[in-house]
């Protein structure tokens, strides 16, 4: 398909079975046990070490914002307010949102595996910023600990938007706290955009043209836009709103002569466009994936590639579509609702590249597969039924109902879950040197998949028969999907505690990986696993394409022969 | 952009002559590219931060004319001018720096650099005599803000006639976002020549070590970029918050 560089035996085949896992050794020497002492962790510059203790923190705290939505559907079991009052409940649905998206999804992708994978892509030794690298985790760990703060304090119950001016005058919780958190954690991502960028920009190794680079390289570049320009728009926003709420002036405050829309407008600039930091880099996994485990390079890598930049482009231009109900013009909400349909598009050109990849692919089911299939299904529906919300007489139907709870959920959970974990066991043996138990994995991912239908597919029809969201009450014949839906998150939440639980034992009583335990053709792929705290011995030089399996056919018989 | 590739002829070089050179890149001039690189798009991420305030501006400014008008007569445009002036004089201290540190001259950059630092401060503390006085006349919103100097416009002794023409009660009120924004803006502004200044003084004492007297100049070249990119907001507040339509009534 490509023109691969042809100075062995041309090899017409790619290799269609795993390698012989049997043979595979540990390499004595590697990034996590070249120093040894905690110090040498928390004052690390390695960019792997820094992706695990990402990996570590953003766990943890997606454990704690899981436990909200746990507490948020026993509460929705019974139609009466049983469990919490209102107060509560308000704070429980905050601390879910304020802990999902800021601390768990904006970083899960990027900061864990984009910061792992990055620079051994590009064949660079390291991030452009090793020590800004390590800055961000400070950062985040410091907002983390402000957001937990906060919740110990009492918690916020502005819901995650910190609408204004009830966030600014009408709340006696701690809103400070958590904007002061949010602010921090903000430049946690702002600097990893940046790294990102410039890693990309300048550290590519000889013969690495941007259109060799892997897919997962060009969505993590078209996210970390969004980051670099997004997330200080939101950082004066909570600056504004802190400032409000201390002087008690009325920048949003209609009764002053504010405008809340202003509040809006600023905060939908950044959150909108973070909704593509969140998914942005799960597509950049599924292509990964999908390539690998179906042999073929990726059908139309190109369009693949610039439709990241289209949706980071088009990301920033569809913002009002939350502002539908909230009297902006009709003129501008005309327009803005035309955008957001087009933003679909690039999506669909991922989902439909993905599909003709799988086309005569040789495909095996191993659990990052599962996963991928999972994406696609899920964020399929979540991006469509997006188009519904973006046309403006179903948008006022439907909008501040369970439906967009629902819709949001298919594309965060759904897609984003989805990928973040058919990422993780995707690298896990290139992170840790041993494989997850495959079987275990498999019927964790499946878990994941009937949890995940059983919870959102039933919110879909509250949210049409018109069930407001953030309400702690419903009338009784809602009851039965709301049954249904609390019964798909603890089958959820299962799923999400098995892989915690293998991959925690896997790091001493898996089997040992080897190399290239997928027969993947990424640079990752071709160093030891784990890697060594340089990443490369010798700069590499990228002579053929990315996803290239003919080369890599070639280059595994050669080494056969060679050794034989 | 695609320069990075050349380092394929580098590969063979001998490496890191400078102690500066940090390991993880291939050639000293792909880690200066990279600095450089890096500090403007962290100057992009500032444009949008300062933008956010700019748009709240610009709205409230088309909604609340007169208010912005009479409340914009308040500052005091020699002392803005003059801030002005020296914000300028700093940036050409530092320009001049750089330059220095280019041609290898320690001397002239240890003074280039404190006479940068100097301007600074005293923009600062021109501000300061600023704020003090919008705290003696109750213009700090939120602390006691009173708005009898536009609805009640003092005397002028020597003319005997009014010094503003004076507006509605309702408008005055919103002469408080103006002040909110002068103050938002001006000190986020302010904020960033406090940092820059705390900068200068290690810079001063690095350059003074000798430490950008042997070609390695990045960190006086990202901070020159940084220090004008503070003077350019500024540009932008003089003329929006103390000029535009100062006496619109008269």
């Amino acid at each position: 398909m490509s023109p691969s560089t042809s100075h062995s035996a041309p090899v017409t085949h790619t290799i269609l079975s795993l390698p012989d896992q049997s043979t595979a050794k540990m390499p004595k020497r590697h990034y996590l046990n070249n120093e040894d002492g905690l110090l040498s962790w928390l004052l690390t510059g390695d960019h792997k070490r820094i992706a695990i203790l990402y990996l570590i923190s953003i766990t943890f705290f997606f454990f704690i914002g899981g436990a909200f939505a746990g507490l948020i559907r026993l509460e929705l079991l019974t139609p009466q307010p049983d469990l919490v009052s209102a107060d509560t409940y308000n704070k429980f649905f905050t601390m879910h949102g304020i802990i999902m998206v800021f601390l768990f999804l904006v970083p899960s992708v990027p900061a864990t595996l984009g910061n792992f994978l990055i620079p051994i892509m590009l064949g660079a030794k390291d991030l452009a910023f090793p020590k800004i690298n390590l800055l961000s985790w400070y950062l985040y760990v410091a907002g983390g600990t402000l957001t937990l703060a906060a919740l110990v304090l009492g918690g916020v119950d502005t819901g995650w938007t910190f609408t204004t001016p009830l966030s600014t005058h009408y709340l006696n919780t701690h809103v400070l706290t958590a904007a002061t958190a949010i602010f921090i954690a903000g430049f946690s991502s702002i600097f990893t955009g940046l790294n990102f960028i410039v890693t990309v920009h300048r550290m590519r190794c000889p013969g690495m043209t941007w259109f060799r680079m892997p897919l997962f390289v060009w969505s993590h570049y078209a996210a970390s836009l969004l980051m670099v320009l997004g997330t200080p728009v939101l950082a004066i926003a909570l600056v504004l709103v802190a400032l409000e709420r201390i002087a008690g002036i009325g920048v949003f405050d209609p009764a002053k002569g504010g405008d809340p829309l202003l509040f809006q407008h600023l905060f939908w600039f950044y959150s909108h466009p973070a909704v593509y930091i969140m998914i942005l880099p799960g597509m950049g996994v599924i292509s990964e994936v999908i390539s690998t485990f179906s042999r073929k390079r990726v059908f139309g890598y190109t369009a693949v590639a610039f439709s990241s930049v289209a949706i980071a482009l088009f990301g920033f231009f569809v913002w009002e579509h939350h502002m539908f109900i909230m009297g902006v013009s009709n003129y501008s909400a005309l327009v803005f609702s035309l955008l957001t349909m087009l933003v679909a598009v690039p999506s669909a050109i991922k989902i439909f590249n993905w599909t003709f990849t799988l086309q005569k692919g040789s495909i095996t089911f191993e659990t990052p597969m599962l996963y991928a299939f999972g994406f696609m299904g899920l964020f399929t529906i979540g991006g469509l039924t997006g188009v519904f919300l973006g046309s403006l007489g179903m948008d006022i139907h439907l909008t501040e109902t369970y439906f967009i709870v629902a819709h949001f959920h298919f594309v965060m959970v759904g897609g984003m879950l989805m990928a973040f974990l058919a990422g993780v066991h995707f690298w896990w043996p290139k992170m840790t040197g041993r494989m997850y138990p495959e079987s275990l994995s498999k019927l964790a991912a499946v878990t994941t998949f009937i949890g995940f239908n059983l919870t959102f597919l039933p919110q879909f029809i509250l949210g049409y028969l018109g069930m407001p969201r953030r309400y702690h009450a419903y009338p009784p014949e809602f009851q039965v999907l709301n049954v249904l839906s609390t019964a798909g998150a603890t089958v959820l939440g299962i799923g999400y505690m098995l892989p915690l639980l293998y991959l925690g034992w896997s790091l001493k009583y898996g089997a040992i990986a080897g190399d290239n335990p997928w027969q993947a053709t990424g640079l990752e792929w071709q160093m030891q696993s784990p890697p060594i705290t340089s990443n490369f011995v010798e700069t590499p030089i990228m002579d053929h394409e990315a996803y290239d399996y003919e080369w890599l056919a070639n280059k595994t018989q050669k080494e056969v022969t060679t050794v034989g | 952009m695609d320069s990075v590739l050349t380092t394929a002829e580098h590969v063979e070089h001998e490496h890191a002559s400078l102690p500066q050179h940090r390991h993880h890149f291939e050639t000293e001039e792909q880690q200066r590219e990279v600095g450089t690189f890096g500090m403007w798009l962290f100057l992009l991420t500032e444009i949008m931060f300062f933008g956010g305030m700019f748009f709240a501006y610009l709205l409230y400014r088309n909604w609340y004319y007169p208010a912005f008008a009479v409340a914009s007569n308040q500052l005091s445009v020699p002392l803005g001018a003059f801030n002005t002036v020296m914000l300028i004089s700093s940036g050409f201290c530092m320009a001049v720096g750089v330059w220095a540190a280019e041609m290898r001259r320690k001397t002239l950059l240890v003074i280039m650099l404190i006479l940068t630092t100097v301007f600074g401060l005293i923009f600062i503390g021109v501000k300061g005599v600023e704020y003090h006085e919008k705290y003696e006349n109750h213009h700090i919103p939120g602390f006691d803000f009173s708005t009898a100097a536009f609805t009640n416009p003092p005397v002028d002794a020597k003319t005997g006639k009014l010094t503003e023409e004076p507006i509605s009660p309702d408008m005055a009120q919103h002469t408080e976002i103006y002040f909110f924004l002068y103050f938002a803006m001006t000190g986020m502004h302010a904020v960033h020549m406090i940092i820059g200044i705390v900068l200068l003084f290690w810079l001063i004492r690095r350059a003074n070590r000798g430490d950008f007297s042997s070609g390695y100049v990045a960190p006086i070249e990202n901070f020159g970029l940084y220090w004008h990119f503070v003077d350019i907001v500024w540009l932008f507040l003089f003329p929006l918050l103390y000029l535009i339509n100062r006496h619109p009534l008269h």
